[in-house]
């Protein structure tokens, strides 16, 4: 219920939303939890495992049971803490994980046979008979316990990652973070002040008392005002630090737009990558349950929840209120109650020495020991010494005091150290380089600890960046913090420790019974602490009851491994930016509009898009245009871009020294004005890459690569360059975007490149010139990739669009036209050039039948190796051609007519296949055992993938003109 | 992750393309015994501790790293540049 005059709502703005169908309202500044309790809804979910009837258990991220799903315009986001999720205009949520309505939940059954769903029954019941695990076991458990469903269609929703820098990071906003963030921001260093939730104040906002002689609320919004008036400090509320990882980088999901409807460019989340000199962990402390019998049912809360429900939101989520606390903190929580004219029932002090003075009836020296109530609490009993006593109450706050929040310290490998008198775990200092914590994370419970170690930590982080400043400590409560540890109440019915999973204190018992003793064995076998909240209230309890089963002390059971992230970070936002088109970059030709208008589909080529064939009218299938297009080359002449390639641009006067080095072959002999085809390996003797060098100069040459290498080979050759001979005069870059170049091929290719030039040049084959190009300086390169009289015409990329467009012009008017992929590789495979289909990393220089390339009068690049046994000879797979009648295909395997095909008899596959239309057979490209002396000879080719048996017969890989005549000509 | 380049300074690790151990550097001459390339190619400590390797500022200056880095601590104790170093 609502309570009159309290809270930090905006009374003057209420917000109408819906959950589980039904409206109601609430005002800005609520939350889907503090909104449902000022309706007096009490039951939010059902549990994980046994479908118990759930409510509102915390007021935070680590709530465990309050979990929803959030229904967008077009994404439904599961499991979303309602304790987190800020109430707009028009938000539609519903419970989750359950059959039928949230009352009558049917698959509540589970919780009458739970005495057989223990720790560990699914493993030993569901053992046979084998097959039926995957058909009906695993299908009905995962029915039965699960979270919330997705929509399944497509998110639209958009999201963003963005990086920020500061020297000083302060995660969370209580009094220690708030006094680390204005000493750091006043010295005048660049200060970040992140906290997760939309307020900033902390435990001030829920406790209230007084700092500085104020009101505690006051103080935090001057201090909050002069932060946000310093231009050194960023504030980022709604952002919560979900990991610590190397060199002061930490990982933030921020909620950007999840509290206000969705609109197009409103980015849902945002996860930031913040990198910083040094950061202040004041991140609190979380509450825990203790454990008795039937702990879990709707109304049972935190008392700092219900503290915090009633101060910040206004809201009391009981009509008559129980307490049920073993420290003198959580007593300010019955107190405030009765100030605001709530009724309190009773308080229950588990520590006989505690105070019994208090407004209403306390009992000391006792515990609860049981809850009733179907779908929401309406008694407890109590435990007195030997005498049992019945309450009534709709709500009981229950602390069984406070777990520092170390988790951020353990995401290096810190291990947290166990303090006796806090019965909590503390951090292990320095476990995450730069990052101190302070306040209650670091064991520091009272206000003035917490501004106290805020302070200092801040002082020293300015004083490390050398910066001074004096900031006066403001006034606060000191109270000591005296705890006698309650983990679990004795006795016999289910106790819950994770109410995420289904967790209680039996299960915990059971594993240590059946041998799992060790803390990370108990998670593994109870799932303890693996549901979403990752057991941020249960994980200390749990251990404590292992400890106790076991014998052993807490700090000698330890504590499982804390892991980022803090909270449930959404894949989406860690992508952001990645889906679809934005998964890669993507590059486009000079070409591409030109392409494009003439209709050709393009098919992506590493990041690159090129046209894969240019369809006439009346052409119905790709194949017709393929062939078309290959006889066009093969008759006429064909235009293709390809500016794809790598072109490195090499200066120096050991540039040619330098090729030698990086080439197998020979460069620095090769005359200027000439082209050479070049072949490089790696270290480890396998072919690299291969491409052409021209020598443009005495000390400069041109080297093209292929496109799907081309920033390997330029980070190969930075390696070698600065490795071996850094001091050797060559310089080089690429030189890729600078140069639009076009492939002119075929007889009358001479032709149409003439009708350009303003100087008609004659080049030899393999030759390459300067030339002036409707007055743009240009370079023309007399190299085929097609078999056909081939040149090259580069010039500036500004100009590539216009001559592309010009070149296929003035090609129709001689029969010829563009070319696309699909004509390039049938062209290439009839004569036998190479792809990196072929030299895919495992080929050396014999296999592709190229072992005189590697000069035996210099060093190069994977020589050595490249000459060692295994690396040549006939019991290794060579380049052939293969010529068959029927349609063959790439990835087949090659085998010996007449033999079983498998994998001992394979003898080799295929790479590359096309359909010839100049030699009217279908043609590919493979590696064969042997190969070199097998041609004439025939295999069989088989293709499981798409049902292919074909009797090929084994070619020299050149199909085409093999004697090199038409390049010549 | 973050590693200090000596030309550009200090970098996110998504800047970098790693590559391998310092070995690569110790290219046997023509002709060394089959030992030392049998070293260079295929064989590798994997150090709890100190450990050099190399990173080529790929998204940077294009320069070649020889980082000294600790595989236990994470601390990054030294950057240089591989053209830069005495050989």
């Amino acid at each position: 219920m609502r309570v009159d005059g309290k809270g930090l709502i905006d009374r003057t703005k209420p917000v109408r939303f819906r959950f589980d169908g039904k409206d109601y309202a609430g005002y800005k500044g609520d939350t889907l939890a503090s909104a449902l309790l000022a309706n007096d809804v009490r039951l939010v979910g059902r549990s994980f495992k046994y479908h118990r009837p759930r409510g509102v258990l915390t007021a935070g991220s680590e709530e465990p049971n309050a979990l929803v799903e959030v229904l967008g315009p077009s994404n439904q986001t599961p499991n979303v803490r309602a304790t987190m999720q800020e109430v707009f205009e028009g938000l539609v949520a519903q419970s989750q994980n359950r059959l039928g309505s949230l009352r009558f939940d049917l698959l509540a059954v589970n919780d009458y046979v739970s005495p057989f769903l223990s720790a560990g029954f699914y493993y030993k019941t569901f053992m046979w008979p084998r097959a039926f695990w995957e058909g009906l076991y695993e299908p009905i458990i995962r029915r039965a316990a699960g979270l919330g469903s997705l929509s399944g269609k497509h998110d639209e929703g958009t999201y963003e990652k963005a990086f920020a820098f500061c020297d000083v990071l302060v995660i969370g906003s209580g009094p220690a973070g708030l006094m680390a963030a204005l000493t750091a921001g006043r010295s005048g260093a660049d200060v970040i002040l992140a906290e997760e939730s939309h307020v900033l104040g902390g435990r001030l906002l829920s406790d209230g008392g007084t700092v500085g002689g104020m009101a505690a609320g006051d103080w935090v919004a001057q201090v909050v005002a002069e932060l946000l008036a310093m231009p050194n400090v960023r504030i980022m509320a709604r952002t919560a630090v979900t990991g610590a990882y190397d060199h002061g980088t930490y990982g933030a999901l921020e909620r950007v737009g999840l509290h206000k409807p969705a609109r197009p460019n409103l980015p849902r989340e945002c996860f930031w990558r913040i990198v910083a000199k040094h950061a202040v962990l004041a991140s609190g402390a979380l509450e825990r349950p203790v454990g008795f019998e039937n702990n879990d049912r709707p109304g049972i809360m935190m008392a700092s929840a219900v503290r915090t429900y009633l101060n910040r939101y206004g809201v009391s989520p009981g009509k008559r209120v129980t307490l049920f606390a073993n420290t003198d903190q959580a007593r300010g929580v019955a107190r405030d109650l009765m100030a605001a004219g709530v009724s309190v029932a009773a308080i229950i002090d588990p520590r006989p020495d505690a105070s019994a003075v208090e407004d209403c009836p306390v009992h000391v020296g006792a515990v609860v020991i049981g809850s009733r109530g179907r779908l929401g609490l309406s008694g407890i009993q109590v435990r007195k010494g030997s005498e049992t006593i019945e309450i009534e109450t709709d709500c009981l706050a229950m602390s069984g005091g406070w777990n520092p929040t170390i988790h951020l310290t353990c995401h290096m490998n810190g291990r947290p150290r166990w303090n006796e008198d806090l019965a909590a775990f503390v951090p292990m200092e320095g476990a995450v380089p730069g990052l101190v914590a302070v306040g209650a994370a670091n064991g520091s419970m009272s206000t003035h600890g917490a501004l106290v170690t805020g302070h200092a930590a801040a002082l020293n982080a300015v004083e490390a960046l050398g910066r001074k400043v004096s900031v006066p400590l403001p006034e606060a409560e000191d109270m000591p913090y005296r705890l006698k540890a309650l983990w679990a109440v004795e006795g016999k019915g289910r106790a819950w420790l994770d109410f995420a999973n289904d967790v209680t204190t039996k299960d915990v018992k059971l594993a240590a019974q059946e041998g799992f003793r060790s803390v990370e064995h108990m998670k593994r076998y109870t799932t303890q602490g693996m549901a979403p909240d990752q057991g941020k209230t249960s994980n200390v309890a749990a251990l404590a009851v292992l400890a106790d089963a076991t014998g052993r002390g807490i700090a000698e059971t330890g504590v499982t491994t804390f892991r980022p992230p803090y909270v449930p970070v959404s894949i989406a936002a860690m992508g952001a930016g990645g889906r679809g088109e934005g998964f890669a970059p993507q590059r486009f030709l000079t070409s591409d509009q030109a392409s494009r208008d003439r209709g050709a589909p393009m098919i992506e080529a590493g990041l690159w898009y090129r046209p894969s064939y240019f369809p006439k009218p009346g052409e119905t299938t790709w194949r017709e245009a393929c062939d078309r297009e290959v006889n066009m080359v093969r008759q006429a002449v064909g235009v293709a871009d390809v500016s794809t390639l790598g072109k490195i641009d090499i200066q120096g006067r050991d540039a040619g020294r330098f090729l030698d080095f990086v080439y197998t072959n020979t460069f620095s002999t090769l005359p200027v004005g000439r082209v050479r085809y070049g072949l490089m390996l790696r270290e480890d003797g396998l072919v690299l890459d291969d491409g052409t060098s021209a020598r443009l100069g005495e000390n400069h040459y041109l080297m093209t690569t292929t496109t799907a290498a081309a920033g390997l080979v330029m980070r190969h050759m930075d390696f070698v360059h600065q490795a071996f001979c850094a001091d050797w005069q060559v310089r080089f870059i690429s030189v890729t975007e600078s140069w639009a170049q076009f492939a002119v091929a075929g007889p009358k290719a001479r032709a149409l490149v003439n009708s350009f030039l303003e100087v008609p040049v004659e080049l030899p084959f393999m030759g390459v010139a300067p030339v002036r190009i409707g007055g743009v300086d240009g370079r023309l390169f007399r190299i085929s990739f097609s078999g056909e009289e081939g040149y090259e015409l580069a010039v500036p990329t500004r100009y590539g669009e216009a001559l592309f467009r010009d070149l296929v012009a003035r090609a129709e008017t001689m029969g010829g036209g563009p070319y696309g992929m699909e004509a390039l590789n049938v062209l290439r495979i009839e004569k036998g050039f190479i792809t990196h289909a072929e030299i895919h990393g495992r080929v050396t220089a014999h296999d592709i039948g190229l072992e005189k390339m590697v000069a035996s009068r210099k060093d190069c690049i994977g020589k050595a190796a490249a000459t060692r046994p295994g690396m040549w000879g006939p019991e290794r797979e060579q380049l052939v051609g293969l010529r068959a009648a029927a349609p063959i295909s790439a990835g087949a395997h090659l085998f010996v007519p007449g033999t079983e095909v498998h994998r001992e008899t394979d003898q080799g596959y295929v790479t590359s296949v096309g359909w010839s239309p100049t030699l009217g057979a279908w043609l590919g490209l493979g590696f064969l055992k042997d190969g070199r002396a097998r041609l004439g000879q025939k295999v069989r080719l088989v293709d499981h993938l798409r049902g292919l048996d074909v009797i090929c017969e084994v070619c020299h890989p050149v199909f085409h003109d093999p004697e090199g005549e038409k390049l010549r000509a | 992750m973050r590693l200090t380049c000596p030309l550009c300074g200090d970098r996110d690790r998504r800047e970098f393309y790693y590559y391998g151990a310092e070995d690569y550097l110790h290219r046997p001459a023509e002709g060394a015994p089959l030992a030392d390339l049998d070293n260079y190619l295929h064989l590798r400590d994997n150090p709890a501790g100190v450990t050099k390797d190399l990173w080529y500022h790929e998204a940077g200056c294009s320069q070649w790293l020889l980082v000294t880095r600790n595989t236990v601590t994470h601390e990054i104790s030294g950057v240089e540049l591989v053209a830069g170093r005495k050989a």
